[in-house]
């Protein structure tokens, strides 16, 4: 299989605008003859859903929370980015393009990104437009803020609720097509298979988690946006629900899957407690632009923060990164928090985390400035820890965040099965092996708002004559029998251990053997370990209930059984990656500092997995990424 | 610690519930209150029995689905705090506790703890939006917003859409929900211009909805996770005049 980017021929600067010019559209009479599938209400559905309806698309839109505004885009506290130069300070579409593509270890497409960085703008203005309250300065232009792996202020935020604001906007133009009649939303539903008939994407399987019943959903494209899964790790920053069925799913029926092993591990996250914690809370990246990081210098100290004098602590960051310090970008910062803590150095009970210190910013500019920028984030730290940062420094740890893998698309933004589209966090796009603060939300937003809208009617063009298949299609039977069979499969195991038991026992072996740092030795025991535990799981697993009524224990249990199988080609992409670059690091490809070593001879390439059935490896497809427009070079932030 | 739960069952809308009682006796201080649930969720399904089903998902006080009445009070004993972010070093050794759903006509119960509350979705359809497409909007910084307006904007847009401030009410009222969206979109001037329609068809379909009136007790704004303050009823009852008196 040669994979075929369909990149546009041309200079970078104008490559976005000539696809616009000549991709092909559908008459506005003709639009309501081709039904969309939107999976997921995030900022990437959501936006997508909205801006197809308003087009005149009959949209069909899916979430398995309650409310679409319940989305995990929801939590994002920082910012998104946008090359605006409003601060006069040298930004520009070109530079942000280079620190994203550098920031992502040149393991992304330079069209991308380059069109990542060019529809920014737009985004701004259109988030405004729907009432968007970002932060604004005394006169009443926009304000911003600078973030992890840049020189420039280039973000733009909403105090630490960026990902509400933006989402509740993209929610309220979602839910404006809802009372128009152009998007009918079926909230808590889950996707649970792809029906793909004469080789195209052309409908879904759902459970109704309300009812249990399993319903078809017919139409001319399906489009998936249900964010990433790094919930694969049971402890992360993600919302329970998390997961990643159905980009799996889809896999499983044909789409090839990128780069899963890149997941990114966010510095800035509050440290385990505890055996029954569930969840770790992730604190804004802004806090790094005021907040040092450091620990003793001591290993083993027993004094408290407070208690250690300047001259005895080790601001590591700015000691090895001296022009970006603590702005160091995520993969670094997490890295060098990692190798402090496992050499001795780490703090708290259980010895798992740094210090975030704000005392000397609380010095400088007072205490109430620092309460203005980050209270928020501030009394959120105080109501889990019951601890108070404006006195003493807070204590971080790195913990799993976002999926830099996922589904392959073609920068049209669809996968290898014509018609499936994927959007948002859901796609490996954009990023490459590593993510920048506060692009997160700008890729979900741009890929829905700005970009889907064209390369969908693009293809939509050409469906509008062809004959229209319906949930009467037998491909429709068939999957929704193997739906059901699995459903039931789960409920008649009666074993005597949880979802969540297994859930746990595979967060913690990916998280040792495919987390932070990974060595072929590890990964090869985690593949194997991987076997052992889904036997396990297949053999011992209980859920209570049937699968006709409300049963949460079932939805857990089809989401970690796609765990499961997520975390072995996971391990399998981590293992065939003989180098490190960004979030992957490879403990045999270093530096004598201990710096991540890139092989751009031999990997400069996207890993594009298929699928060849559960008892056989998985076959890759490298898509070879070449570099028009700028020079590789070594990712140096120091 | 040990913890005494008393926690509503219901199987459906349909079914009369009714408080069983539970017991923890391991139970860290450092757990959050969810994570006390998980806990007994776990022991309750390896005895073979159902869990107790509950609503939740970011388990970092934002997205809003979590919602109980813990102790008879929404979200329990802490101001300021969603469920999820509610920990057991709030209780006593050997407590008990009262967990139920959150009660009003326009929520009806799901199963145990789990409520539907789309009537707040509805109440957003009818009109809480900037009627804006996408495409071509002007230039963020041709629309100049002060500062103090745009914070003042934030407050109101902070709203989680939780439904505590509902289960809270004695009439069952959604008019915190209601006006924190009225007030952000009409402090603003993008949203100025349909600001009087937004309210007069927002305010009808709480109504609709079978959310009671609002009789200025203020106990949602005591309860509101996200301290949104009852200013935002006074100026939705402002707008609704002013759209009344103008209204051709």
């Amino acid at each position: 299989m040669e994979l075929d980017a369909k990149i546009p021929a041309g200079p970078l600067e104008t490559k976005w605008s000539q696809y616009k010019v000549q991709a092909k559209l559908v008459n506005p009479a003709n639009r309501k003859k081709l039904p969309v599938i939107v999976v997921g209400t995030g900022l990437a559905g959501a936006s997508a859903a909205a801006s197809l309806a308003e087009q005149g698309y009959p949209v069909t839109s899916f979430c398995f929370q309650d409310s679409a505004r319940r989305a995990h885009s929801v939590a994002a506290q920082g910012g998104v980015n946008a090359a605006k130069n409003y601060q006069n300070d040298g930004d520009s579409v070109y530079r942000m393009f280079y620190d994203t593509l550098k920031g992502g270890d040149f393991r992304a497409r330079e069209a991308n990104v380059y069109r990542l960085a060019e529809c920014s703008l737009n985004l701004i203005d259109q988030a405004v437009a729907q009432g968007v309250p970002f932060a604004r300065e005394y006169g009443g232009y926009l304000s911003n803020r600078s973030f992890g792996g840049v020189q420039v202020s280039r973000t733009f935020y909403a105090r630490g609720q960026t990902g509400q604001q933006l989402l509740l906007g993209a929610y309220q133009a979602l839910m404006r097509q809802v009372s128009l009649g152009k998007v009918t939303l079926h909230s808590r539903h889950e996707m649970l298979d792809l029906v793909v008939a004469e080789g195209k994407a052309k409908g879904i399987i759902a459970r109704n988690l309300d009812s249990g019943l399993i319903e078809r959903f017919a139409a001319e494209a399906v489009v998936i946006a249900t964010g990433g899964f790094g919930k694969i790790y049971y402890l992360s920053t993600l919302a329970m629900g998390c997961n990643g069925s159905a980009i799996w799913r889809a896999h499983k029926r044909g789409a090839l899957m990128a780069c899963p092993s890149w997941t990114q591990i966010h510095p800035t996250s509050l440290p385990q407690s505890g055996d029954y914690q569930s969840k770790l809370t992730l604190m804004s990246e802004s806090l790094r632009n005021d907040g040092r990081i450091w620990v003793p210098k001591l290993p083993d100290e027993q004094r408290a923060a407070n208690d250690i004098p300047e001259q005895e602590r080790d601001y590591y960051l700015e000691r090895r990164y001296p022009s970006f310090g603590n702005l160091a970008p995520r993969d670094i910062s997490s890295r060098a928090a990692k190798e402090r803590i496992d050499a001795g150095f780490g703090v708290g009970a259980q010895r798992n985390a740094v210090y975030l210190d704000f005392s000397k910013a609380i010095k400088e500019q007072g205490k109430e400035k620092i309460k203005e920028k980050y209270g928020n984030l501030f009394s959120m730290y105080k109501k889990i820890t019951a601890d108070d940062a404006y006195a003493a420094p807070m204590k971080i740890s790195p913990a799993a965040h976002f999926s830099m893998g996922g589904l392959w698309v073609d920068y049209e933004l669809m996968t290898t099965i014509p018609g499936l589209f994927a959007i948002g966090e859901a796609n490996f796009a954009d990023h490459g092996a590593n993510r920048l603060g506060a692009n997160s939300l700008l890729q979900a937003c741009v890929d829905g708002y700005f970009i889907l809208p064209y390369t969908l009617a693009n293809y939509l063009s050409g469906e509008l004559k062809k004959e229209k298949i319906t949930t009467a299609h037998p491909e429709f039977d068939r999957i929704e029998r193997e739906v059901i069979t699995q459903l039931a499969g789960l409920c008649e195991i009666k074993g005597t251990k949880t979802a969540d038991y297994f859930h746990k026992k595979l967060g913690k072996l990916l998280y040792d053997k495919c987390g932070l740092s990974r060595s072929a030795e590890g990964l090869t025991e985690a593949i194997e370990g991987i076997k052992v535990l889904r036997a396990a799981f297949y053999k011992d697993l209980i859920v209570p209930g049937t699968a006709d009524e409300i049963n949460s224990e079932l939805e857990k249990a089809g989401r970690v059984a796609d765990y499961l199988e997520i975390a072995e080609l996971m391990c399998h992409d981590a293992l065939s990656r003989e180098e490190s670059c960004g979030a992957h690091f490879r403990e045999e490809y270093q530096t004598a500092d201990g710096e991540a070593l890139r092989d751009d001879e031999n990997y400069c390439y996207v890993s594009a997995w298929e699928w060849k059935g559960k008892d056989s490896l998985p076959l890759l497809h490298p898509e070879h990424l070449k570099f028009e427009f700028i020079k590789l070079s070594v990712r140096s932030y120091s | 610690m040990k913890i005494h739960l008393k926690i509503w069952r219901q199987k459906d809308a349909k079914t009369k519930g009714k408080l069983v009682d539970y017991m923890l006796d391991q139970v860290d201080h450092h757990m959050s209150f969810l994570e006390m649930m998980d806990t007994l969720n776990e022991q309750l399904i390896l005895k073979g029995e159902m869990p107790v089903e509950f609503d939740h998902d970011c388990r970092e006080g934002i997205c809003g689905t979590c919602g109980m009445m813990i102790n008879g009070q929404a979200h329990g004993p802490v101001p300021g705090l969603t469920a999820c972010q509610l920990h057991m070093r709030e209780f006593e050794d050997g407590a008990t506790i009262y967990v139920e759903p959150f009660r009003a006509t326009a929520f009806p119960i799901k199963r145990d703890l789990k409520v539907d509350r789309s009537a707040f979705d509805r109440i957003i359809q009818a009109g809480g939006f900037i009627t804006a497409n996408t495409g071509q909007p002007v230039e963020a910084n041709t629309l100049l917003i002060t500062h103090e307006i745009a914070e003042s904007a934030f407050d109101s847009a902070a709203c989680i859409g939780c439904g505590a401030c509902v289960a809270t009410c004695k009439n069952s009222s959604a008019a915190l929900f209601t006006s924190a969206k009225i007030s952000h979109l009409a402090k603003i001037p993008q949203g100025e211009k349909e600001a009087a329609k937004r309210v007069l068809k927002m305010v009808s379909r709480m109504d609709e909805e079978g959310f009671g009136h609002c009789s200025n007790t203020e106990a949602c704004e005591v309860e509101c996770p996200q301290g949104i303050s009852v200013l935002n009823i006074a100026r939705m009852n402002w707008e609704y005049t002013k759209a009344n008196l103008l209204k051709d």
